[in-house]
């Protein structure tokens, strides 16, 4: 009787487990066996028209957003995390704010960002639809991210590495810089690798902000889509379902090597723990 | 001397950096309450969160916005109903039950999960989910039941892996003292550990709950949208995030408020929740 009990809880989990992993494959395999015979040359044409729906445009413009917005938000987060695990202190009021602060910002759904983006760097500010407006809104949307993937990384890093570094008479600047970071930086790493995942998978945040206009972004100024925010147009109209299925498979490509690298810098921190 | 002050600088900079996420906050705060808490001032509190008619293009325009709560929730709960039992379980097999080789694939899978963006979620929804639901219960196939499978999917990596590190995290002494007593390995999980790492589980939950609630490019594109009091599963909805962005391109002045005002009610949800998320893990780390 018991035994049976235990038979049913036991093919029960590994049911739920199969139905998890086997949405996932199925989504990825569908999408894959779907979207890669329509990976026409035509769709990477260097200019977007309503007839090819090239996604070369959409591309680069990722590219661009990705790039400024890591060089906008690694330094800070970076810095946050520096300030609350090597110099505040337990119980500190200030760093409970921050904490918390962070969480909510971590919460907060992406359309909620995407609005205040419209709000605050598109119609405030006057930057329009516009690369700049959606490179701040993105910026502090993955904040959070970075801040708590380095904070993690810096805790990991064993104290008696600083101690040893103070005793030698180094200064906390030089200890941080030249002790904790070369060892903390694989953790550091995948979290800023996550956070470009996160910006390339977003569409809701970018849409009021970046916009939708179909070119490459020629300057700071100008509005683009990038290519999550191609992929919604694309399937929202439901003209271009093959299109759609393409652009996919090259979301999916890039989301897999992201979540590989980053897989795979956090495995070398926690060796580098044990060693 | 002169290190002494780059260290002072270099502190100071660190210290302007970690402010940049309150004054983010305030800002955000700052912004979607001031732009739309005078239009519920003018329009009514009650009007506006009960009121059961959208209509933008009326004269009078009326903007009553319990349709879109409505249908948040219930797609929300929909997708509690189906994603909780599932990750949790999924969350149990991978840290009771699958081998090290298995973990060792598994385990990048969940992230992978958590990696896909939400368009491809909502595509794939749209063209797997959508007919098939079609054929089984009729209509267009765009209804509550497809858009809670489809957040039922997308929250099971946040649900997994907190509950998987919460279920790791109950001392191997409470297993081992369990099949000490004689109970088999399925029962001592069931009974002894997941009750043991129930706080984790439920922030867990609660957490998923935010993630289903901000949902928006995914469930726009299966929810059918219609912004009326759903009264079945198989009808179309509307939810708060979803009004956002459809009418958002080309909404004007009062209209526009009144989505803004949509955001704001969003928010509220959001903050409970969070705080509901913080208060539970606070009390679990003292």
């Amino acid at each position: 009787m018991n035994n049976l009990k235990s038979n049913i809880i036991r093919y029960i989990i590994k049911l739920s487990a199969l139905i998890t992993f086997g949405a996932l494959f199925f989504l990825v395999g569908y999408i894959l066996y779907r979207g890669i015979p329509n990976l026409s040359p035509s769709l990477f044409e260097f200019k977007y028209t309503s007839s090819n729906v090239s996604m070369f445009p959409s591309i680069i413009n990722t590219l661009i957003l990705v790039s400024i917005t890591l060089v906008i938000a690694t330094p800070i987060g970076v810095f946050t995390a520096f300030y609350l695990v090597e110099y505040a202190n337990r119980g500190n009021k200030f760093v409970d704010l921050i904490r918390i602060t962070t969480e909510t910002l971590s919460g907060i759904p992406s359309i909620v960002y995407g609005l205040f983006g419209m709000l605050f760097f598109v119609y405030r500010l006057e930057f329009s639809y516009s690369l700049i407006a959606g490179t701040l809104t993105a910026a502090i949307m993955v904040l959070p991210l970075v801040i708590r993937s380095t904070e993690e990384a810096l805790m990991s890093v064993d104290d008696s590495l600083r101690e040893a570094s103070f005793g030698l008479g180094a200064g906390k600047l030089r200890t941080i810089f030249r002790v904790v970071l070369p060892v903390a930086m694989p953790g550091i790493l995948s979290g800023v690798i996550l956070s470009i995942g996160r910006i390339v998978g977003e569409t809701a945040a970018l849409i009021y902000t970046f916009g939708t206009a179909t070119q490459m972004a020629g300057g700071l100024f100008s509005s683009g889509r990038t290519l999550s925010v191609q992929m919604y147009m694309l399937s929202n109209e439901g003209l271009h379902v093959n299109e759609s299925f393409a652009t996919g498979v090259v979301l999916l490509i890039v989301i897999l090597i992201i979540n590989s690298l980053s897989t795979y810098l956090s495995n070398r921190l926690t060796k580098g723990r044990t060693n | 001397m002169k290190k002494i002050s780059l260290e002072g600088f270099m502190k100071t900079i660190f210290i302007l950096c970690a402010t940049t996420s309150i004054l983010a906050i305030i800002l955000i705060v700052y912004f979607i309450f001031s732009g739309g808490v005078p239009f519920i001032m003018e329009y009514g509190l009650k009007n506006f969160l009960f009121g059961t008619e959208w209509r933008p293009s009326n004269t009078p325009q009326l903007f009553g916005i319990l349709p879109m709560i409505l249908g948040s929730l219930y797609i929300t709960f929909g997708a509690i109903i189906i994603g909780v039992p599932i990750g949790v379980l999924t969350a149990t097999y991978l840290a009771k039950f699958s081998d090290r080789r298995l973990y060792k694939f598994l385990k990048p899978s969940v992230n992978l999960m958590a990696g896909i963006p939400s368009i491809v979620y909502g595509f794939f929804a749209l063209q797997v989910i959508v007919p098939l639901i079609k054929n089984l219960v009729g209509g267009s196939g765009m209804n509550i039941i497809t858009s809670s499978i489809l957040l039922g999917i997308m929250i099971l990596p946040t649900i997994i892996g907190l509950s998987e590190s919460s279920i790791r995290s109950v001392p191997q002494s409470y297993y081992e003292g369990s099949v000490a007593l004689g109970a088999s390995h399925e029962r001592s999980v069931m009974s002894v550990v997941l009750p043991a790492a129930k706080s984790g589980i439920i922030s867990s939950i609660i957490l998923g709950i935010g993630r289903a609630i901000g949902e928006t490019m995914a469930v726009i594109l299966v929810a059918g949208n219609q912004p009326r009091v759903p009264d079945s599963i198989t009808k179309g909805a509307r939810t708060l995030t979803t009004n956002i962005v459809m009418e958002m391109a080309y909404a004007a002045e009062t209209h526009r408020e009144a989505l803004i005002a949509t955001a704001v009610v969003l928010f509220v949800f959001i903050l409970i929740i969070n705080t509901i998320f913080l208060f539970i893990k606070r009390r679990t780390l003292n």
